[in-house]
């Protein structure tokens, strides 16, 4: 099992060297450098840069260098734990990815556990009461959830909220607490406002594990250990729960490896329609703006987290399931 | 299987025992009577894609600020129960404090409307020209607006039209470039093996972690900005199935693996098949239905990805209409409270994606031959 994880740990930086190359290939791709829209910044705001200037900025920056040189600068900075200055707040990256990175993990993860503890129960009701009402109405529910695009279910939300109930739901904290150092009171209204944008991100996850959960429990239903179960007098609930709901979760864990990796991913749809703070709508203007050593960063980030995840749910499907332990 | 076709007996037996297996996937497929409902309103939506300008009541890019946020005029068809379709006309009133032209809709008074009537000129694919659309307003001067107008006074019943040619489009072109890139590398995985398995599986592997959202989004803000709406469409669509491919070649690997090893593959080898034909003609056919099925869903999540780049700015750009373009003007709660009914090409998208699901569902469980 230690075995397995350090050879999935091993990949790591491997997988990471690879993306951090393609990512960079696609920072540098756009036609110019961060130079000439610096300038186009500062002939907006009036001043002016003279020639020679740019020139001994373009050799600091090693703007001037061939690709895999800049390339080489980059990575060397990055293990420093260095990622550069943004170009357009004027700031270190580091200063603007780390304020915002803790609540985007924070939502995925806070709509990751609201996915299950929605999801499971209600396949298991569907899979154990098929064909009644409530088990056609959630998959009404699921198909129209999965049809749903993220941001048209904020957009909805939004638009509601505002029209009728003339309240703003953007944004994670009440206007009192976006600038207030963290205390209790804080994260009480944090929770309370997370909870709508984690929902809104979460609703085709949940249809879709809904449905996984209720197929498998369907198939294990009709087994032959469940009708020897019953036959001796188990009670149903108990049956239920300790047995075939037990097989019908592997599936359901292996899908964490897709589903964690799509939560961050998603977040940036949600977080920019929704206006949180979250490091989504930063790489959209840090993408818009050529601000490309935030952008690589956050791209960085986004692989890391996608990586870790997939590792997540392998670690945890090896802990599961004795059988994918043996072959191991 | 015999329960499926209306006659009980030996007739019907015999009628199944000689079906192909594309008669049987479609007397499966019939029973689905959701997935047929939806079937049908695929084919009028890719109607809507071939000719969006018949539907189209005006020119989706004429411009009228003094029309703006102009709201629904919903289609009446009897009038004193004769039949004379008519829209309610619009009464414009000056906001006394926001000095902005606040449209209303005025019962009382009728626009006349005519169904299958000329209206402005436009090019049936391109090849000829006419002026017959499906609705037009008595007087051809008169402008309607069945779906209200946006803030730049467009009507959004003609733009809704043009959009849903691009986004559908859109997720067909690159569900079709997944499948060629999905068939022929999952192909060549499983039907080589070897080395080259190995490097395409280790490829699939890398794409399929990519975190994707991010990465298209990247893409797409690094496509040059004097692209034209062509060139940045085909682009999008290059870069959505970059990653859509990898689900089915997949799919594709594991199919070859399993029936490389079959006896009717070893029957055509040792006939003197060439690789080519053992390929196209004997093992294609076996799992073409599984992929058509497959692909079938791959189409709405597409459509949704289109949707979202487009909605964010990074996608199809104005001035090429998509429906994610279309929404890009619901972004702002104020103006969405003012004109909500700027939200529809959303519920289009919506529709659209639930008829794409139940299609592929249906024709999921009847491609199964196992399925009951």
């Amino acid at each position: 099992m230690i075995r397995f994880i350090l050879q999935r740990l091993a990949l790591l930086p491997l997988l990471m060297v690879i993306y951090s190359f393609v990512i960079f290939a696609i920072m540098q791709a756009p036609p110019g450098d961060f130079l000439t829209a610096y300038v186009a910044t500062l002939a907006s705001s009036g001043s002016s840069i003279s020639a020679d200037q740019i020139q001994a900025l373009r050799h600091d920056y090693g703007l001037d260098q061939p690709f895999i040189v800049q390339y080489g600068l980059w990575m060397k900075s990055l293990l420093q734990g260095n990622m550069g200055l943004s170009l357009e707040y004027q700031r270190p990256n580091v200063d603007l990815i780390g304020e915002q990175l803790g609540l985007t993990i924070a939502l995925a993860l806070f709509s990751f556990v609201l996915t299950w503890a929605i999801a499971v129960p209600a396949g298991i009701y569907s899979a154990t009461h098929p064909r009644s009402i409530v088990d056609h109405a959630l998959t009404v529910i699921n198909y129209v959830g999965v049809a749903t695009p993220n941001f048209m279910l904020a957009l909805i939300l939004m638009w509601v909220a505002f029209a009728y109930f003339d309240v703003s739901i953007t944004g994670l904290y009440s206007p009192e607490f976006v600038d207030a150092p963290w205390s209790i009171a804080r994260v009480l209204d944090l929770l309370a406002h997370i909870w709508l944008p984690a929902i809104v991100l979460g609703i085709a996850g949940t249809a879709r594990l809904s449905r996984i959960m209720r197929a498998n429990l369907l198939d294990e239903l009709n087994k032959p250990y469940v009708v020897t179960a019953r036959a001796k007098g188990m009670k149903e609930w108990r049956l239920v729960l300790r047995y075939p709901v037990r097989l019908a979760f592997n599936p359901l864990v292996s899908t964490i490896g897709w589903y964690l990796p799509a939560l961050f991913s998603g977040s940036l749809i949600v977080a920019t329609v929704m206006n949180l703070p979250n490091i989504g709508p930063l790489l959209l203007r840090a993408l818009i703006n050529q601000d490309m050593y935030l952008a690589g960063g956050i791209l960085l980030i986004y692989s890391f987290l996608t990586i870790l995840g997939t590792l997540l749910s392998d670690v945890l499907l090896a802990l599961i399931d004795p059988r994918i332990r043996v072959e191991n | 299987m015999s329960a499926q076709v209306d006659t009980t007996g030996a007739a019907a037996e015999d009628r199944v025992a000689v079906a192909s297996n594309w008669r049987l996937v479609w007397w499966r497929f019939r029973r689905h009577h959701l997935a047929m409902a939806s079937a049908v309103f695929l084919i009028v939506l890719y109607i809507v894609v071939l000719l969006p300008d018949f539907f189209a009541t005006q020119d989706p890019e004429r411009t009228d600020a003094r029309q703006a946020f102009i709201p629904v005029q919903m289609i009446h068809l009897f009038d004193d129960g004769a039949l004379a379709p008519w829209v309610p006309a619009i009464v414009g009133k000056r906001n006394p404090v926001t000095l902005r032209m606040e449209w209303q809709i005025d019962p009382s008074r009728k626009v006349r409307i005519h169904f299958f009537a000329p209206g402005p000129k436009w090019r049936v694919l391109g090849l000829f020209e006419t002026n017959l659309h499906l609705i037009a307003p008595a007087d051809p001067k008169q402008r309607i607006f069945l779906l209200g107008s946006d803030r730049l006074g467009r009507d959004q019943w003609s733009r809704i039209m043009h959009g849903t040619q691009t986004s559908m489009t859109v997720g067909l072109v690159a569900v079709a470039l997944s499948v060629i890139l999905g068939i022929v590398l999952g192909g060549i995985s499983g039907y080589v093996g070897g080395k080259t398995d190995q490097v395409i599986q280790r490829l699939i592997e890398l794409l399929q972690s990519v975190p994707t959202i991010p990465i298209w989004l990247a893409l797409s803000a690094a496509l040059p900005r004097d692209w034209t709406p062509i060139q940045v469409f085909f682009a999008i669509t290059v870069i959505l199935s970059l990653v859509g491919w990898t689900t089915l070649g997949r799919e594709v690997r594991g199919r070859f693996l399993a029936l490389r090893e079959e006896d009717f593959v070893l029957a055509a080898r040792l006939a003197g098949c060439s690789r080519a034909r053992i390929i196209l003609r004997h093992m294609m056919p076996t799992f073409l239905s599984h992929i058509i099925a497959t692909s079938s869903l791959a189409i709405p999540v597409m459509i949704i990805n289109e949707t979202s780049l487009s909605f964010l700015g990074l996608g199809i750009r104005p001035p090429a209409i998509s429906l994610g373009v279309l929404l890009q003007e619901a972004q702002n709660i104020q103006t969405l409270a003012l004109a909500p009914w700027l939200l529809i090409p959303g519920l289009v998208v919506i529709v659209s994606v639930l008829a794409f699901n139940l299609v592929g569902d249906g024709l999921r469980d009847a491609a199964d031959p196992y399925s009951q």
